[in-house]
């Protein structure tokens, strides 16, 4: 007895592995599903569909952005995923340019806006809604340093804003990527990187996260935080002492989109989920959080809000930016990257 | 030297049993390779049952390693080892018979003294009633009935040593290995150990391996002494036999203190010392040219310069005498220790003088005396170039290890 | 006699294996194994994807080169360097001084100030970084120190790193002076030799190998932190969030892989040299010093009191100052108090994160004591295989020159190649207590074998001579003497496991979140009130744990441990 004792005790490092690892995975229908949504938004989500369709439980994998779709390229060769619902469309562009999803046409397919859709008759990805950037602007801090509020996005290019900006890194955070993406889609590559290279002269740092320099400026840590409406609104609703800018040459946006991996045995339920995820239904869902959804007339304003948001919107070309993004990045972080070493 | 008396009478009773009994323990041609060192070469040596035979070397000898591999702890690299008739050359230490007691006692500290002795015992499927009183029993034996409940760090080491002897005897091996057991001990709880753990051996008639680096140790309990140097047994004796008669050099200097004068073999009963020629009665020439001429201090007699021979012991006739002066003293008890220079040379001589008897004004230094030995008591051994039996400090210095 | 027969090739092939050898040759064969597939395969992918294109085409140096031609990047090599070195001066200095103190001088309260120095221990070394930006950040307490120097980047950087390693170098330091000899210092007053130059002539020379080592461990710690400059170092990049940028934000793993080899090197340069340095500082000491014993002088007293009471009230400071924010409603807005922040679910983290870390330190520390403490054992106690037991020990030694955002990725690379049999564990539970055990690996096993060494070496020779079993004698006798280590380890683990960051930050899933990567995740998204309230909560329960282990060790020693002091 005393000798399967001490065996244990050496195998325990092997074999508690496997005991912790049987008792994840459960012969059931369960979706893994990989999103950045907000946790907040994962159980009223998980719900609606549950009520259409009972017999398949979803197991969320949720993350910021990046980290989800890292996790997605470093799982290429052996997809642990079996759906993404809720994931930026810039970062599914590029799974789909690894083959890394599975064509589908959800049943109503032709009721979703053009924009909101992979332009191929069998689309890879679909759209869900659409989140853009703002300024978020510290009405206490500014005032204290006399700041006064920005309407453009010329105007964080003046001298009077010189440390007291705080964007997100485009590198890691998927707000910064459509900033930089738009800015560049807006003013052509060569005005739009001259216009970077003045702003990078104001900006205090760059964050790793898009929610962050939002929340920064609600702290009072900088006066402005380039981040993403949604944020903003939400931290306004809380009582931070701030106000929403949306600069008037247009905002850069991206859409939360949906698509099945490629390699799931779980086929069947991941295209019921696919379904789901364009009902009009599940985009009234969204539009609790967003104020540009997909399926055409569900959306109604929400609060902090502008409420002319969809026009201010640029007319974003998610292809080129995806496939531009390795360039555009490594350009950025060449530039800006380190604020030693300012080019 | 009391002690000794008592061995001459064991090694001989030893020696009549040995007759129809076959040796208990054989080693046959052990050899002991580390890398390119050997440090056991080719030994081979027969122990009897009963018999308590002791290892004694200076450190290195090979004394130890070849204790680890009887024992199967450190095996062999080549070489055979018969216990009882049976072949144990292969077996793990598991498989063997045989107690072993390490100079650390290695008790485990967290049993305590009768969980100790008992430890082995627990394999050997006994009813707890029969450990306990084995437990007793071995307790009563080595003189300690009361500390059954203790600890090990709460006995003096005397006490902690004799536990870890008793553990050794619990299951009753046929073969009982003494590595160093007293070393770490001080030295009124040494002799007085040495004393027991003989009586113990001889009341159980075990027999008994015992290594120590302590030619008086080795001297007073052994019944037979393998003297080893280098890896190689240099001779396998009687106390007596390795006292009085040392095969060479190195044993006749490891074992009790010897006077070593480089000589050069001259005839039969002669060598030359300088110009001199000294006659040695037990000396017969071989085909040999270095020798040592070798006494015992204790053999040796001094008189002050120009007194008169005839005072002295035994025959007056058969004396060799060195002129020399007392260089240094060394008072030890009941005996002064003379270190005395001798003339035109510069080798020294040790001579041993009685504290009660001896005219003790010629033992103060710079006195010019004279160092008288009977030619009897002369003894010649082989003197090889660059054996370190030609070097005396060399084999004093590792006789003096401890 | 017994250290050749312990370090010599044994010859035992010709002897018959008992049961007992073929049993102790097994556990050493899967200890073996059990390292090098947790260990050397994982590190050799990393390696093998360095070399690689994104494809898996194999590049050679191409990756190398791109990274070294990168100024951005390979600024990030002269940023680690710089932070490591100032770090590494300062924290050694203020060390020196409160070790210096600790042992030399007749100051009061030295065991509550140096009980106090521990507390970083218990903390991810997020903490110290949240904590700067409540005391030194734009609306900080104490903004004004800097003079208009922002704290977002090397200062930031070195304040925290100084606060995190410093207990990690003083515990060394003490050692270093503790082991000098009072007869040195009775010959240098014999010889009316100054108290300046008895500091140089024996203080200085005696602590010199405490001094290096010390100094290796603070730059290796430094170096590789990933907490401290995730979260104050602003725009300044360093080797350890270069790793994390370019894997997490720009999923370019072979870029990851290059920055790992790149951090590797100086960890693995700095870790040989402090082995070095240790095994000449192990001949140096003489078995017969005679401990010092610091006689009173009221001024040098005085004055060490207050340089030791102003490190230990820069350390409460900090940890405090992570206490008070956690309660804030708002910061610098609304400073009510609040327990808002510890509602995890409010900033989209979750009390579960907490517990899954609970449950993966309480993993960590039961399957790490006993597989490290084992695996020690057959290292320093077994009699089979000479050459695979020093194997053993070699790959024992590698983890400490690992650092842990390394090792996770390396786990990645691994463990979620298709093909691999153990590929199941990715993304589990298992997946982190692995890592986490090989990342904590060698402190353990030094601590184990130091306790082994301790036990008389005879022990086995005696169980086979009584034909006991080994593990016989493992379980009656080597556990049972060795449980104040054993206790020691699996608190170390557990403490490690509740903090660390960098160790598993690339491989927890959204069931296996941890506090600790939370804590990051949550001051990433801006939440850092609450990010501060989950790190306050990993200290309290790493003390708390302490705690209940000295208490445990307290009671649990008499009862078990009658046997020694007596």
């Amino acid at each position: 007895m005393k000798l399967v004792n001490q065996i244990k005790l050496v195998a325990l490092g092997l074999t508690g592995s496997m005991v912790l690892a049987a008792s994840v995975a459960q012969a059931q229908t369960e979706l893994k599903v990989y999103t950045a949504l907000e946790t907040e938004q994962l159980k009223p989500y998980a719900k609606a569909f549950n009520e259409q369709y009972p017999d398949i439980k979803i197991k969320w994998v949720r993350d910021s952005t990046g980290i989800v779709t890292a996790k997605l390229l470093a799982e290429k060769n052996n997809p642990q995923a079996d759906v993404v619902w809720g994931l930026a469309a810039t970062s599914l562009l590029v799974l789909k340019e690894q083959n890394m999803l599975q064509p589908y046409a959800p049943k109503g397919i032709e009721m979703l806006s053009p924009k909101f859709r992979d332009a191929d008759a069998n689309p890879s990805w679909v759209g869900m809604d659409a989140w853009m950037g703002a300024l978020c602007f510290n009405t206490i801090e500014a005032k204290k340093h006399g700041l006064p509020k920005p309407t453009s996005w010329e105007d964080l290019t003046k001298p009077v804003y010189k440390g007291h900006v705080i964007m997100p890194n485009p590198a890691s955070s998927g707000t910064g990527f459509l900033d930089v993406s738009s800015w560049l889609q807006m003013f052509g590559e060569d005005k739009g990187w001259g216009y970077m290279d003045r702003l990078h002269n104001n900006i205090a740092r760059y964050t790793h996260s898009g929610s962050k320099p939002c929340k920064l400026a609600a702290a009072g840590e900088t006066a402005i935080g380039i981040s993403f409406a949604y944020k903003g609104a939400n931290l306004k609703k809380k009582g931070a002492p701030l106000d929403l800018v949306f600069p008037q040459e247009g905002l850069g946006w991206d859409m939360e989109a949906a698509a099945i991996v490629k390699g799931t045995d779980k086929m069947d339920a991941a295209k019921k989920l696919m379904d789901f995820a364009i009902t009009k239904q599940a985009n009234e869902m969204y539009n609790k959080s967003f104020a540009v959804v997909g399926y055409p007339g569900v959306a109604k304003p929400i609060p902090h809000y502008p409420a002319d948001a969809e026009a201010l919107m640029i007319d974003n070309n998610f292809e080129w930016a995806a496939s531009k993004r390795k360039e555009i990045l490594s350009t950025w972080q060449a530039r800006y990257d380190g604020k030693s070493d300012p080019k | 030297m009391t002690a000794q008396i008592q061995q001459v009478v064991t090694g001989k009773q030893w020696s009549e049993q040995r007759k129809p009994a076959a040796p208990y323990l054989q080693v046959n041609k052990l050899w002991k390779h580390y890398g390119n060192f050997a440090a056991l070469k080719e030994i081979s040596l027969e122990i009897n049952e009963g018999e308590f035979v002791c290892f004694l070397g200076p450190s290195g000898c090979g004394k130890t390693t070849l204790l680890r591999a009887i024992a199967g702890l450190d095996p062999q690299s080549r070489g055979e080892i018969f216990q009882g008739g049976n072949n144990i050359s292969r077996l793990p230490p598991e498989q063997r018979d045989f107690g072993i007691v390490f100079q650390s006692y290695a008790l485990f500290p967290n049993l305590t003294v009768a969980d100790n002795i008992a430890y082995g015992l627990h394999s050997q499927n006994m009813s707890r009633q029969r450990i306990d009183m084995k437990v007793r029993d071995l307790l009563d034996t080595i003189g300690l009935p009361d500390v059954a409940k203790k600890y090990p760090s709460q006995l003096s080491g005397g006490q902690q040593q004799r536990i870890a002897l008793a553990r050794a005897l619990a299951t009753e091996p046929g073969l009982l290995l003494l590595d160093e057991p007293l070393s770490a001990l001080d030295a009124r709880v040494r002799l007085h150990l040495r004393q027991e753990i003989r009586n113990l051996q001889r009341q159980l008639g075990i027999t008994t391996i015992m290594v120590t680096h302590d030619q008086e140790e080795a001297l007073s309990m052994a019944d037979r002494i393998v003297v080893m140097n280098h890896g190689v047994i240099e001779q396998v004796g009687t106390p007596e036999e390795v006292y009085r008669r040392p095969i060479n050099a190195f044993v006749a200097n490891f074992v009790g203190t010897m006077n070593l004068l480089p000589t050069k073999a001259a005839s039969n009963h002669q060598v030359r010392l300088g110009d001199r020629v000294i006659c040695c009665l037990t000396y017969k020439a071989k085909e040999m040219d270095s020798t040592w001429l070798a006494f015992r201090p204790e053999v040796a007699q001094l008189i002050s310069a120009g007194d008169d021979k005839s005072t002295l012991q035994g025959d007056t006739r058969q004396l060799e005498s060195f002129a020399g002066t007392v260089i240094h003293s060394e008072f030890l008890g009941n005996f002064l220790r003379v270190e005395v220079a001798m003339q035109n040379s510069d080798l020294s001589i040790k001579v041993d003088v009685g504290t009660q008897h001896a005219n003790l004004q010629c033992c103060t230094p710079g006195q010019n005396v004279e160092v008288c030995v009977p030619s009897s008591d002369l003894q010649v051994y082989e003197r090889y170039a660059g054996s370190s039996a030609t070097n005396p400090a060399l084999i004093a210095s590792a006789g003096a290890v401890s | 006699m017994i250290s050749v027969w312990n370090r010599n090739v044994n010859p035992a092939d010709t002897v018959r294996l008992s049961k007992d050898d073929y049993i102790q040759r097994g556990v050493i064969l899967i200890a073996v194994a059990f390292l090098f597939f947790t260990l050397l395969m994982p590190l050799s992918s990393m390696l093998v994807k360095s070399l690689q294109n994104a494809d898996g085409d194999f590049v050679g140096l191409v990756n190398f080169a791109t990274y070294f031609s990168n100024p951005v990047l390979f600024e990030s090599v002269a940023n680690s360097l710089q932070i490591a070195l100032t770090s590494t001066f300062i924290v050694i200095t203020l060390a020196f001084l409160f070790a210096y103190g600790l042992t030399r001088t007749c100051m009061p309260g030295k065991k509550t100030l140096r009980a106090l120095t521990l507390l970083p221990l218990f903390a991810p070394s997020l903490l110290p970084g949240i904590s700067l930006i409540y005391l030194l950040g734009n609306q900080g307490i104490f903004k004004g120190v800097l003079f208009g120097e922002t704290i977002y980047g090397p200062i930031g950087i070195v304040i925290g790193m100084c606060f995190w390693v410093f207990p990690h170098v003083l515990m060394i330091m003490v050692t270093a002076l503790s082991n000098s000899d009072a007869r040195l210092y009775e010959a240098a007053r014999v010889m009316k030799a100054s108290p300046v130059r008895t500091f140089f002539t024996v203080t200085l020379p005696s602590a010199k190998y405490g001094l290096i080592s010390a100094s290796f461990v603070a730059f290796t710690l430094v170096i590789t932190d990933f907490g401290v400059p995730k979260v104050i170092g602003g725009e300044f990049n360093v080797l350890a969030t270069d790793i994390y940028k370019q894997v997490v934000g720009q999923q370019n793993f072979q870029m990851g892989a290059v920055v790992s080899v790149v951090l590797l090197l100086p960890a693995v340069f700095s870790f040989i040299a402090d082995r070095l340095v240790q095994k000449k500082q192990v001949a140096m000491l003489s078995a017969r010093a005679v401990p010092f014993v610091p006689s009173p002088h009221k001024m040098k007293d005085r004055l060490f009191f207050g340089i030791c009471c102003l490190v230990v009230s820069a350390i409460l400071l900090v940890i405090g100052m992570a206490v008070y924010a956690s309660f804030i409603t708002f910061w610098p807005y609304n400073t009510a108090l609040t327990l808002n922040n510890y509602n995890f679910e409010e900033v989209g983290a979750s009390w579960d994160f907490y517990f899954n870390s609970l449950e993966m330190a309480a993993w960590v520390a039961v399957i790490g004591t006993a597989v490290v403490f084992f695996n020690a054992y057959l290292v320093e106690k077994g009699r089979a295989f000479e050459p695979v037991r020093n194997l053993l020990h070699l790959m024992a030694m590698i983890p400490m020159a690992v650092p842990g955002m390394v090792l996770g990725l390396s786990y990645i690379f691994f463990f979620n190649q298709p093909g691999n049999p153990l590929n199941f564990i990715y993304a589990t539970m298992a997946i982190l207590v692995l890592n986490s055990v090989v990342h904590f690996y060698t402190v353990c096993h030094l601590t184990s074998v130091t306790a082994l060494k301790q036990i008389d070496s005879e022990f086995e020779a005696v169980s086979s001579s009584l034909k006991v079993p080994f593990y016989a004698t493992f379980w009656k006798v080597t556990l049972p003497v060795s449980l104040p280590a054993v206790l020691e380890i699996s608190v170390y683990l557990f403490v490690n496991a509740m903090t660390t960051v960098s160790a598993v930050v690339f491989l927890y899933s959204s069931d296996t979140m941890l506090a600790s990567i939370s804590v990051m995740n949550m001051d990433e998204a801006g939440n850092t009130a609450s990010a501060a309230a989950m790190a306050v909560l990993i200290l309290v329960t790493c003390l708390a744990v302490k705690g209940t282990h000295w208490l445990l060790s307290q009671k649990l020693l008499t009862v078990t441990q009658g046997w020694r002091n007596r």
